[in-house]
């Protein structure tokens, strides 16, 4: 489903956290928000998972203002993985996959076929199964983030909202976790701090840096030195490899640029090798 | 439960408790001894009735509690309710209604009542900020309010007789000796009705378990989910401790007994709750009149004594607390 956002202001605590941002993700691709930290990225994926009420600018799934929508008909279209770890203990796995079924019943729903159809297919997509009944507190890293990606998909979504989903895992876990998502087809946008993974991943990039996009489009027209360089504050170039996988290789000294250049300091005086003493 | 009616001072056999009983809710059926009749369906029966009330009730208010304010040591107590309610009932067992003109005419229960519910709306009103709920907010706004009413009550206190003190301390204590049948309408529809809504509510008090943020992206309306369950939680709990006064430690154990049991979903949670709260609270009640027959203790000292060590046992097993 498309997710359109437009002319977005957000200001907290009397700071402004995002500037006039646009971004766009057409049907079935995958959008990553890059950018350094305090950039704004959970801040504007906030207004997209209708957590977060914008006073100027709007967010649509699906062509509808988010906040035209009730809570329950917006958490239909869209499902997010957070970082807000919560307080699951005592809740098995295949329970909190059911967790994804809350927006599709009122108070006195009961669980139909429906719901069992979908957790399973999330279940056995995620391949959470060999844990299923394991409670979530006791699970590695890597198989967490592949229960939480089963909720969201249990929650049968048009749009996926993922913020920071490969932080913290070992890479085969990483690689493992963006290539199910690349298998979803559902329409992604997912923050991610790693710009190689990011580049992995995802079919455009948006930047943002100091709450404005600052360049948004394909992975290679985007990650272009002088915008490592500008918004990340690192000497590096991106290519696409010939295996197809785009690369990104950073300098050695990346913080050089980071800070106005300096004259040349004096050579500190070798410190001599004391004579060994024996 | 009829057996927890046909023991007590006297002991009276169950099958004559169960005659007495069904005589007065079929109205058919032999008189038998005026005395023991009494003992049953005046004294014991309401008793015994109430006891699993209470015990229900703060059993499924600390449920809640602890899933709304995502903190485990959450229950009445803890949240200031508890405090409110004491402060109401030692005002007017210790003024009496003289000084107090208004509040004396509700009587210890009323009074508790009212104090239950404004502790609540006071921890409430400190506890958000720009119309947000937050959960650490929350707590510490109970803890504060609670101790700040602790120290109220015990100023009234020093003003007090022995005499009077002696009431504060059983009432501070709990108990469910002064149940009478005309309390229990109350009581009964509250709980209940408490327990079912809270019930239904189940899927969504599941979602605030995967965090606040996380519950929004699922759908629910987290702030309003707060207060509309902070409201039910604060007439329950203050319902029950007005009529029994302050049973500790149920609210708190109950719910982690059941959790680390049959686990956390609480549309399976809150009703077993419920049931193992009443059962517990009847058990306790028992013991209070007859450990010590013909005299009674309060029903507080032995809900703790009686709990903590099965409860530290149930946490030493259960290996899932050691990776949180």
């Amino acid at each position: 489903m498309k997710l359109t956002v437009d002319q977005l202001h957000i200001t907290l605590d009397r700071k402004q956290i995002l500037r006039d941002v646009h971004l766009e993700a057409a049907k079935g691709d995958i959008v990553g928000l890059v950018g350094p930290n305090g950039s704004g990225k959970s801040t504007l994926l906030r207004t997209v998972y209708r957590s977060l009420r914008p006073a100027d600018g709007v967010v649509r799934v699906g062509g509808d203002d988010v906040w035209e929508l009730s809570a329950r008909t917006a958490a239909r279209r869209t499902a997010a993985v957070l970082q807000d770890a919560g307080t699951t203990t005592g809740l098995t796995v295949t329970e909190i996959v059911a967790l994804g079924r809350t927006p599709h019943h009122g108070l006195m729903g009961r669980d139909g076929a429906e719901d069992r159809d979908a957790v399973a297919e999330a279940v056995e997509r995620c391949g959470v199964g060999p844990f299923a009944d394991r409670d979530y507190a006791t699970l590695s890293g890597g198989e967490r983030q592949r229960v939480l990606l089963a909720r969201a998909l249990a929650q049968r979504p048009r749009l996926l909202v993922l913020d920071e989903l490969t932080n913290h895992l070992d890479i085969r876990a990483r690689f493992e976790l963006l290539d199910l998502i690349r298998t979803t087809g559902i329409t992604t946008l997912a923050v991610l701090h790693d710009l190689d993974l990011a580049a992995r991943l995802c079919d455009h990039l948006v930047v943002l840096h100091e709450g404005a996009v600052v360049a948004a489009g394909p992975v290679l027209e985007v990650l272009t030195p002088d915008l490592l360089r500008d918004v990340f504050g690192v000497r590096g170039a991106t290519e696409r490899h010939p295996d197809g996988v785009v690369r990104i290789t950073y300098a050695a000294q990346p913080l050089a640029f980071a800070r106005e250049p300096e004259p040349e300091p004096e050579p500190d005086p070798e410190p001599q090798p004391e004579p060994a003493k024996r | 439960m009829v057996v927890a009616v046909s023991i007590g001072a006297v002991n009276i056999p169950v099958a004559d408790v169960w005659g007495i009983l069904l005589r007065h809710v079929t109205g058919r059926g032999a008189t038998g001894d005026p005395a023991l009749d009494q003992i049953v369906w005046t004294f014991r029966a309401p008793r015994v009735a109430l006891a699993a009330l209470v015990g229900a009730g703060l059993a499924v208010a600390g449920a809640v509690l602890q899933t709304l304010v995502s903190n485990p040591l959450a229950d009445p107590v803890v949240l200031g309710f508890s405090y409110g309610a004491s402060l109401g009932a030692v005002l007017v067992i210790t003024l009496g209604g003289v000084a107090l003109g208004g509040l004396g005419g509700l009587g210890v229960s009323g009074a508790a009542f009212v104090g239950a519910l404004a502790a609540g709306a006071l921890v409430f009103a400190l506890g958000q900020r720009q119309g947000r709920l937050a959960p650490t907010r929350l707590v510490l706004a109970g803890v504060a309010v609670g101790y700040v009413l602790l120290s109220v009550t015990s100023f009234v206190q020093l003003l007090a007789t022995p005499t009077e003190l002696r009431t504060v301390m059983f009432w501070m204590l709990g108990s469910v000796a002064g149940a009478q049948w005309s309390q229990l309408p109350t009581v009964t529809v509250v709980v209940l009705t408490s327990t079912v809504v809270l019930t239904l509510f189940g899927r969504r008090l599941n979602a605030l378990l995967a965090g606040d943020e996380s519950a929004t992206a699922l759908g629910v309306d987290v702030n309003r989910l707060r207060a509309v369950l902070l409201v039910i939680s604060a007439l329950l709990t203050g319902t029950v401790i007005a009529v029994a006064g302050g049973v500790g430690f149920v609210g708190l154990m109950i719910p982690h007994l059941v959790r680390l049991t049959t686990g956390a979903d609480h549309r399976r949670l809150l009703p077993l709750t419920a049931l193992l709260g009443a059962i517990y609270l009847v058990l306790v009640d028992l013991l209070s009149r007859t450990v010590n027959r013909p005299n009674e203790l309060p029903l507080g000292i032995l809900t703790a004594l009686l709990g903590a060590p099965f409860f530290l046992w149930l946490l030493r097993r259960n290996k899932g607390l050691d990776t949180v």
